[in-house]
């Protein structure tokens, strides 16, 4: 049987407020344990939340970003379960009036499927603390430092078909929370964080099968990784005679397997209400249009034209206006070198390398847009060649310093004199006697490839500082004189 | 000297009759010698009052002295004090030390009070005669057998008791007027957004309100003065500009108009306290009023009502004393729910477990229709009957309680009397709307209270109402037997 695989996610987007959605403590991570949890995050007795407008501000930018209708009158409601990690013994939420109505986002995954994720509402809520169950002998340690992080819950509707087309909304999610400014899009850290909502169906059948959640995935392989893994369990399962449980799953990714948290009947009753300590949320069409003002262009717009204005392909174009600081990035690097496809292919190729290889975000880039511009400059008005250039950069990035101080103080500068180059061309094809045989007796069409080994020994001679153009100039012109 | 009020005080203070800290000692030393009788303080700030006084006399020797520096003032031990237990009367907290003040704490220790101490009350404000206190009920000193009300009872009956100028108190379902009336003081809750909750303990935080309770209207427009006024910490206070409370209380009270509303007055209502509140009806009249009489139709509604919204709220306010983070837990939890079974089962007494049961059941899926959002419904009702009277008359009067103070252990054991003890109070609460308890008289030797309501904010004409009102009559004076002073 042909099977259909039905996809929602709910992502919980970390907001970049600089104190909690309900208090003025500090949301900073990697504080020392409880250190930024004050009174009311601890939920000490006779505290009250107060909002954060920082808060709505960005779930209103998020909002416009997806096209999403803006709730006009938001309501706070209280979320009821006991859990050690949540202070009050409620979490405060949105339910019947969110913050976010519906609202849509269009994809497009590796493969070209191109498809259009409606977004059934989003939410403002506070995060929870963490429990740490390790090093505390047999009992748990408790973080409170988290409690109160304002979220957006983002809830699509089920619209996705595939792993990769999961991934690739969440992807989209990023691009746009990143390029807002209103996360900061670290998800190892927990600011963008996933539940999927997974079933299966026979290809052709309205009724959507039985679906299970994975519960909180923190990367974009393991989404797909994981939904792959419930998929074939799911199919397995059916195949077999079995049923889909509506349950809670959770995505082990060291066994590459899902298992059981726990079913809808152990799922609690939350006895959600209006939290009276709070006031509905109330704003006007000239609060949203003012926020509208200040939306960044979005990933979408920038793609367009980046792909228009710098000639690039969709593919480059798409991923340099993926995160928001890699496009800044690039254009800045564009500016200062002035040549669009020599700035992608750096910032997608060596300077991505670095990043991937030290772990870094390109906000913390040792290497700035600026000093990576001037390098570029330096290729395209031959003072170096992409290879010493390559060599600039690995300096630049382990010691800092512009392209020129470098080029200089490590005596890089190109030859460009032809004078000294056909000295050199002269000694190299003098003492390459087999060689230049070679070359004679080739074939004319042939011998463009064998002028390798010449270029090879010259750059060595020049320590690689000899223009290449000029080389190939100069050798074929000899070398043919040689076959004359 | 302990008959004199709040004001009499302030100018015995200012004119140099004794100084703060001969004040504070003598406060001191009468509840060291007689509150055993009455049960009303939980803790005595002894060390603390003793300092702050000393502060206040210093600052009246600078010239900094303002209108209540230097007065003894005992708050209700669900108000959050900075370095002294703080514990709602529940054994939940009796080992809970408040690491800051709150609001109303703060101003008015910023106005320069004394805080004797922290006084008794129905566990979690939960209760109408004050057994419900896990430090033994409070006795009215009117008649030691009774109750002095509740939740406030440590506050009035301190009051009353002359153990302390004044008071604050709390207010969710008639928490500083039914103790009031019982106790033959007066007090004030003020309208819903007037005072601050921040760090007062949630009882129901859409009902919850904070409010003086002493003597005189008088000395009740001197405390709110401190306590009032917006506060960002709390999102639900009224964003409004300052009132003197005390300004207008001389204002004549020829043309105002009173509404007695025929539901108050049904058989149910105690043939004394009948006759007492229409006495002091009477007496309004001679000072000039008109008098009619109006209806609030849905007033009977007002107890379930109340007793689904109060609950549900109560059942999440309370879910943080979990044994987790402060409070009692108890000994050897074996794992997680065990710890949060046997903390809160042991912690909390049976009427706080009979709320959070109660409400929990209200909020649960499949019957929050049915009986949450019905009583949302019924509370814009009762709003609006007010609103609607409120447009015909300047204030509504009535009995602040059906009865005088009932015996202790009288309704212990059947709820709903107790709860019915709340009818003409209550309705307020859902309302959002200002009341006042005064003495208006005595049946069998047992104080009488007057409730006049107002509408938002409206609490300096109330004052100034109660106020006249005392100017002609003495039940506000009338101390009660036994008690020295």
């Amino acid at each position: 049987m042909e099977w259909e695989v039905v996809i929602g996610l709910e992502i919980h987007v970390q907001l970049a407020t600089k104190t909690k959605i309900f208090s003025g403590a500090s949301t900073a991570f990697g504080a020392e344990p409880n250190t930024q949890a004050c009174a009311v995050d601890l939920a000490l007795p006779g505290t009250l939340p107060v909002f954060n407008e920082n808060a709505l501000r960005m779930a209103v930018m998020f909002g416009l970003a997806v096209n999403a209708e803006i709730g006009k009158r938001s309501v706070f409601e209280r979320k009821n379960y006991f859990y050690p990690d949540l202070p009050k013994g409620y979490q405060t939420t949105q339910l019947a009036e969110p913050i976010v109505g519906p609202g849509f986002v269009d994809i497009e995954t590796d493969e070209g499927v191109q498809r259009r994720v409606r977004i059934h509402h989003a939410h403002l809520e506070e995060d929870a603390g963490k429990s740490l169950h390790e090093d505390f002998h047999g009992m748990s340690g408790i973080d409170l430092n988290r409690a109160g992080t304002p979220l957006v819950e983002i809830v699509s509707e089920p619209d996705m078909r595939s792993s990769k087309e999961a991934a690739a909304y969440a992807r989209k999610i990023h691009a746009i929370v990143t390029t807002l400014g209103i996360c900061d899009g670290n998800m190892a850290e927990g600011s963008m964080r996933c539940d999927c909502n997974v079933s299966v169906r026979p290809k052709g059948q309205e009724e959507l099968g039985t679906r299970t959640e994975l519960k909180n995935i923190n990367s974009f392989r393991f989404i797909e990784r994981a939904i792959d893994t419930e998929v074939a369990r799911q199919i397995d399962l059916i195949e077999d005679g079995g049923k889909v449980v509506q349950e809670t799953r959770l995505y082990d990714p060291d066994k590459n397997e899902t298992r059981s948290m726990r079913s809808k009947e152990e799922a609690n009753d939350y006895r959600y209400f209006p939290c009276p300590d709070l006031l509905p949320v109330i704003i006007d069409d000239s609060y949203i249009e003012a926020i509208r003002e200040t939306l960044p262009e979005l990933p979408d717009a920038r793609r367009d034209r980046f792909m228009s204005e710098y000639s690039l392909s969709e593919y480059d174009a798409g991923v340099l206006s993926a995160y928001r600081p890699q496009a800044d990035y690039y254009e800045q690097v564009v500016k200062q070198s002035g040549d669009a496809k020599l700035a992608a292919n750096w910032v997608m190729g060596e300077l991505a390398k670095f990043l991937n290889q030290n772990d870094t975000d390109i906000k913390d880039s040792p290497v700035s847009a600026e000093q990576l511009g001037g390098l570029l400059v330096r290729i395209k008005d031959n003072t170096i060649s992409g290879n010493i250039a390559k060599k600039v950069f690995e300096i630049m990035w382990s010691k800092g310093g512009s392209a020129d101080e470098i080029i200089e103080a490590e005596g890089l500068k190109q030859v460009t004199d032809t004078g000294a180059i056909e000295k050199i061309v002269d000694e190299v094809i003098a003492n390459a006697d087999k060689q230049v045989e070679q070359y004679k007796a080739a074939e004319p069409d042939k011998r463009g490839k064998m002028i390798g080994f010449f270029m090879g020994q010259v750059m060595k001679a020049t320590g690689g500082k000899a223009n290449p153009g000029a080389v190939t100039g100069i050798l074929k012109q000899k070398l043919d004189a040689l076959c004359d | 000297m302990f008959d004199k009020t709040l004001a009499e005080l302030a100018q015995g203070l200012e004119r140099g009759d004794f100084s703060s800290s001969e004040l504070t000692q003598a406060y001191l030393q009468r509840i060291n010698a007689l509150d055993s009788r009455y049960n009303s303080f939980i803790t005595v700030t002894e060390e603390q009052a003793l300092a702050q006084a000393k502060a206040a006399d210093e600052a009246r020797a600078a010239g900094n002295a303002g209108a209540l520096c230097g007065l003894p003032i005992a708050h209700k031990d669900l108000f959050c004090t900075q370095g002294v237990r703080t514990s709602s009367a529940s054994k939940m907290l009796d080992n809970f030390v408040s690491p800051y003040d709150a609001t109303i704490v703060s101003r008015l220790k910023n106005a320069g009070t004394v805080m004797l101490g922290k006084l008794n009350m129905d566990e979690f404000a939960m209760g109408s005669s004050n057994e419900s206190s896990f430090y033994g009920a409070v006795r009215n000193p009117w008649d030691a057998e009774r109750v002095p009300g509740g939740s406030s009872g440590g506050s009035a009956a301190a009051v009353a008791a002359r153990l302390t100028p004044a008071a604050t108190g709390s207010d969710t379902g008639g928490s500083i007027r039914q103790p009031a009336a019982l106790c033959g003081i007066t007090g004030l809750k003020p309208t819903y957004g007037r005072v601050s909750r921040y760090g007062m303990i949630a009882f129901a935080s859409s009902l919850d309100q904070a409010g003086p309770m002493a003597q005189t209207a008088e000395d009740c427009g001197m405390i709110l003065n401190a306590m009032a006024g917006f506060d960002p910490m709390d999102s639900t206070s009224a964003e409004r500009d300052m009132e003197d409370f005390t300004a207008a209380l001389n204002q004549p009270l020829a043309g105002l108009k009173i509404g007695l509303p025929k539901e108050y007055f049904s058989e149910a209502l105690d043939a004394g306290v009948a006759e007492q509140v229409r006495n002091a009806v009477t007496e309004f009249e001679k000072l000039g009023a008109t008098v009619k009489e109006v209806s609030l139709p849905n007033t009977e509604l007002c107890i379930p009502a109340y007793y689904i919204l109060a609950p549900a709220e109560a059942s999440s306010n309370l879910s943080r004393f979990d044994g987790v983070r402060y409070g009692y837990r108890c000994d050897n939890p074996v794992d997680l729910e065990d710890l949060y079974k046997r903390s809160r089962g042991e912690g909390f007494g049976a009427e706080v477990k009979r709320r959070i049961m109660v409400g929990t059941y209200a909020l649960s899926a499949g019957y929050y229709d049915a009986y949450y959002r019905k009583a949302q419904q019924i509370r814009r009702m009762i709003q609006q009957d007010f609103i609607n009277v409120l447009n015909d008359v300047d204030v509504i009067m009535g009995p602040t309680t059906p009865h005088p103070a009932f015996k202790l252990g009288e309704k212990s054991s059947d709820p709903v009397s107790m709860y019915m003890e709340d009818i003409f109070t209550l309705s307020l609460n859902l309302a959002g709307l200002p009341g006042i308890s005064v003495p208006c008289g005595q049946t069998g030797g047992l104080p009488v209270g007057l409730q006049i309501i107002g509408n938002y904010f409206a609490e300096a004409k109330l004052l100034n109402i109660a106020h006249q009102f005392q100017q002609t009559t003495d039940w506000h004076k009338q101390i009660p037997a036994g008690v020295e002073v």
